[in-house]
């Protein structure tokens, strides 16, 4: 199976210390994973995901530090360029931008920015964090040239255009292996339809606790969490990976379907998630 | 727990009944408006699958509907004189009244308190309860009430239908055509009892007015009916019930539940009459309701679930009866095909249904379909599937309907095809397509749409060309170059990096009107008369040299928002001279460009035209037809459908098959071959949209 998995930092679960995200990082970095995810969330007790990665590249040598995805339009793309090719020298090149328009109105509301207009902002800050890079007038530069790779992610036709125009592949945001083929496939189809060369990275993520221990707080924190959504939280929780042979269907529907690279978000801030995730893989 | 139902149709009773049987404790009353044995509707469908449910949900009652049903497993399009039928399907029937029925004893028996005639126009008129439940329909009065919180919208179909009877047994569900004086006529009709069957006529709103229908009384339209369809109906007359011409209301609401009240079946959703039935939405609806009531306590949480479980698919059912109804509001196009052919789209309408399926249905239907595609008089020979039929396109012979073409290629030095182009092109030809394309080919150096972009407008790359044609036509397959000039999207870096990323050093860009593609691209110089002598005799050498290089088709692409896309938009073009304005104008110089083109070459020559820009104001269906009509009236062998990409803030779609639907329009509302790309990764994608008559070449993605 070629298909690479990262784990989350629990950095969008409410109430983890700070200590918690560094030993996580350490101990992710002993596994058997690729990439360390952060969520993003302005209106919850979450922390900054690009703060959170930057404590974890300090942290960590090999991983890949990832956003997953990051709320582009919540901020100012100048100030934005800055913070990820900070967080791209820091971390020597380890990088990877996942960005999309988020999902929560009050996020847009907490930040004072616009909720209408979002995709577009979104489209011309993918264009504009490059160009700002080369003009070079904000430094520092991203350690490599023309800055990290870009995911787009969302579910929208407009989310499989941007990714296809602007960014390097596209980023799932969650659901059965089914749902990704499917958006999978219309990616596939929006890069070949921009004419662009090659293929679009494809990457996905899920929720998971392991452990009798940690359902129950799982399924609260899902339940706050994606409360917003109505009664699609129900959906949201019965997707949760709380048994090694979920995680190993998962991993499997989604490396069938063509995933690039999965990950795996905790839903408890628990360091011992770890090992179980890592002892459930195929 | 107090359940007030308002709505004694099957999804209002069927809740009823589940939920009373569960427990019997529960306080269950149904408000309906009319009398237990009023009659509104003939007959209702459900399909195996559904029957399934009711049988897990409730054994006595599937029993007795069982009894009663009429099953039958065909469908025939009467079409052209000619009745094509296809079996395998199973579908079941049962008279409305004979289902109400049967819910209503059962609702009785268990206790359920059923109030007939009951008039409950204000929430007040109700007992007090712990849920109220809105099962009344389309034009739910519960709904009204919180008209807010449910945020419904109506959307009305195209076509005027009227909903009638027919005392004509029918053996298979049926579709009838008929062209009239005043425009096309179709019937959707089905047996639901032993004796009688649901006979529903549509046609377009203009054919109605034009048959002076608006103005028809309930008996002058069902005699004029009876004419239309004489031999559907055998000389037997049709029955009215109140009957009145509408049009279909497509309902969707924001939200379903709303504290203790809840939606259900058509007073939360409807569905086109010609994908299937709203009664079986209705009450696989008050299945998981029901259902959610066990599994949750808390009647919000019940709610949410109901809401979550049911919200998409719905959503899938009501997505794929839009296309269901397009389809019909489209048979004046689709009526050009044969009996055969136009049997196997209405088959495969709503995207749910492929060639593959059919062929598991009904074996022998499918290679009639075969053969008579085929054409195979001689039974000994085994006509191959559609993929696999030849096609000849203006003298040119293609092994089969397959096209492939490479990914974006880059590599090029001034216009010199790399070693990779011809490596890549003959890896495609191996893998056994008919027909293999070139990437955008362009045919001046500022046509580049990047500077390692191929072209034909050098001495030396015909030959570089005609490496790379022998290597594919080595392979088997046949070759087109795909010639092009980006207009206000080319000096921009390889596409590796993005899509439109202008270059540091620019070339100078030409368009219509200068007007950049995106703010930060520079700004194209608007043409002059000169400009346009330059390209059209670029266009000219490049079919020369493609000539030389041996290539067997050329096709030139004028979609996508490139220089000749540019000119067709009215978003893009904005001259004032003989090159702009009307649709008329717009044309000009493409087809001038075209003309020029196919005086120099006398092979097939295909045209990639906008079927869409996907955008407010510009092409939209209409113009796209018109376009494609003067394309093919000035000699084009071969149309491919594209859409979006004349403005970069468009609004596009990217599921599987998402250019099929222009494909169609323009296939079979022009009358000209059609070629379609989009996302089609599998040869079962090709046989489906080749049988139905959707599209004659198909692209394919396949992406491993």
């Amino acid at each position: 199976m070629s298909i690479r998995i990262g784990i989350g930092l629990p950095s969008g679960v409410p109430e983890v210390r700070g200590e918690v995200i560094m030993r996580w990082a350490l101990r992710a970095e002993q596994g058997p994973f690729a990439s360390l995810g952060v969520i993003d969330r302005l209106a919850y007790d979450s922390y900054d995901p690009l703060i959170a990665l930057a404590a974890a590249a300090g942290a960590t040598q090999r991983l890949k530090l990832v956003t997953a995805i990051l709320v582009g339009p919540l901020r100012n793309t100048a100030l934005l360029a800055k913070a990820i090719a900070s967080l791209d020298q820091l971390s020597g090149g380890r990088l990877v931008v996942g960005l999309a328009v988020g999902a929560r109105e009050e996020d847009y509301d907490a930040a004072g920015v616009d909720h209408r207009g979002r995709g577009a902002r979104l489209s011309e800050q993918l264009r504009r964090l490059r160009q700002i890079w080369e003009e070079g007038r904000i430094g520092p530069p991203p350690a490599r040239a023309g800055g990290p790779p870009f995911l787009v992610g969302g579910f929208s036709d407009e989310a499989f255009a941007r990714a296809a125009r602007y960014a390097d592949g596209y980023f799932h945001g969650g659901g059965p292996p089914r749902a990704f083929a499917r958006a999978a496939q219309a990616a596939r189809a929006a890069w070949v339809d921009a004419g662009r060369p090659g293929r679009p990275q494809l990457w996905g993520q899920g929720y998971f606790a392991l452990g009798d221990d940690a359902i129950e707080q799982a399924v609260r924190y899902m339940r706050d969490y994606y409360a917003f959504t109505g009664p699609f939280v129900e959906k949201i929780v019965e997707q949760l990976l709380t048994t090694p042979q979920r995680i190993v269907q998962f991993v499997e529907g989604y490396a069938e379907a063509g995933c690039d690279e999965l990950v795996l978000l905790p839903a408890v801030g628990d360091l011992d998630q770890i090992d179980r995730l890592a002892e459930a893989l195929p | 727990m107090r359940v007030a139902i308002v709505g004694g149709g099957p999804a209002g009773l069927y809740l009823a009944l589940l939920l009373k049987k569960a427990d019997r404790s529960r306080e269950i009353t149904v408000f309906e408006r009319n009398p237990p044995d009023a009659t509104y509707g003939w007959g209702v469908v459900f399909s195996d699958r559904t029957l399934a449910e009711f049988r897990e949900a409730d054994y006595r009652t599937y029993r007795e509907i069982t009894d009663r049903f009429v099953l039958w497993d065909a469908i025939d399009v009467w079409v052209h004189g000619e009745r094509v039928r296809c079996g395998g399907h199973v579908f079941a029937g049962i008279a409305r009244t004979a289902l109400l029925g049967i819910l209503q004893r059962r609702c009785a028996d268990l206790g359920v308190r059923l109030v007939f005639r009951a008039e409950v126009t204000q929430p007040s008129d109700l007992p007090p309860h712990d849920v109220l439940v809105g099962a009344d329909g389309v034009h739910s009065i519960v709904r009204s009430w919180y008209e807010d919180a449910f945020r419904p919208t109506i959307a009305y179909g195209r076509a005027r239908y009227v909903w009638l009877g027919t005392r004509r047994t029918l053996g298979a569900f049926t579709f009838a055509f008929r062209p009239t004086e005043w425009g096309l006529f179709q019937a959707h009709a089905y047996p639901y009892d032993g004796r009688t069957s649901t006979f529903i006529v549509e046609c377009a709103e203009t054919t109605w007015r034009r048959a002076g229908l608006q103005e028809a009384d309930e008996e002058q339209t069902l005699r004029r009916c009876e004419a239309i369809f004489g031999d559907v109906l055998r000389g037997e007359p049709l029955l009215s019930n109140n009957s009145r011409w509408i049009r279909f209301p497509t309902l969707r609401a924001h939200a379903w539940h709303f504290g203790n009240v809840v939606l259900l079946g058509d007073a939360a959703h409807t569905a086109h009459f010609s994908i299937g039935s709203g009664t079986k939405l209705a009450m696989e609806d008050a299945i998981v309701l029901a259902n959610a009531f066990e599994a949750h306590r808390d009647v919000e949480a019940a709610l949410r679930t109901y809401e979550g479980e049911r919200r998409p698919i719905v959503e899938a059912f009501q997505r794929a009866a839009a296309q269901s109804q397009r389809a019909f509001e489209t048979t004046d196009r689709t009526i050009r095909l044969d009996p055969m052919r136009f049997a196997f789209h209405l088959l495969t309408r709503s995207g749910r249904i492929s060639y593959d399926d059919l062929r598991l249905r009904d074996p022998a239907f499918v290679d009639r379909v075969d053969g008579h595609l085929a054409r195979e008089r001689d039974r000994l020979r085994l006509p191959p599937p559609p993929a696999h039929l030849p096609f000849t396109v203006c003298g040119l012979r293609l092994d089969n309907r397959v096209v492939l073409r490479p990914a974006a290629a880059c590599g090029a030095t001034d216009g010199v095809p790399a070693s990779s182009h011809r490596d890549a092109l003959a890896r495609l030809a191996s893998r056994g397509a008919g027909l293999v394309l070139t990437e955008i080919v362009a045919v001046l150096p500022e046509g580049r749409i990047t500077p390692e972009d191929a072209g034909l407008y050098r001495p030396e790359h015909a030959a570089g060309w005609a490496a790379i044609v022998g290597a594919v036509h080595a392979e088997g397959a046949r070759v087109g170059a795909v010639l092009g000039h980006a207009g206000r999207r080319g000096a921009t870096r390889p596409r590796r990096f993005g899509v439109d990323v202008p270059l540091r050093q620019p070339w100078t860009l030409l368009a219509p009107s200068p007007v950049p593609y995106l703010p930060e691209s520079p700004v194209p110089k608007e043409m002059t008369e000169a400009d346009m002598d330059a390209v059209r005799a670029a266009y000219v050498r490049a079919a020369r040299m493609a000539r030389e290089a041996g290539f067997d088709l050329l096709h030139l692409h004028f979609g996508c928002g490139y220089l000749l896309a540019s000119f067709l938009s009215p978003l893009t073009n904005r001259r004032t001279d003989a090159y702009g304005g009307t649709l008329e104008n717009r044309l000009r110089f493409p087809l001038e460009v075209f003309a020029a083109v196919r005086g120099e070459w006398s092979g097939p020559v295909g045209v990639a035209l906008p079927a869409s820009d996907r955008a407010r104001r510009g092409i939209g269906e209409a113009d796209a037809l018109a376009i494609a009509q003067a394309f093919r009236d000035a000699g084009c062998d071969l149309v491919e459908v594209t859409a979006g990409q004349t403005v970069s803030d468009d609004d596009p779609t990217y599921g599987p098959g998402f250019l099929v639907p222009f494909a169609d329009a323009v296939r079979n509302g022009v009358g000209v071959a059609v070629l379609v790309a989009g996302g089609l990764a599998s040869i079962g994608d090709v046989n489906t949209l080749v049988a139905s008559g959707r599209a004659d070449l198909c692209v394919l993605e396949p992406w491993d």
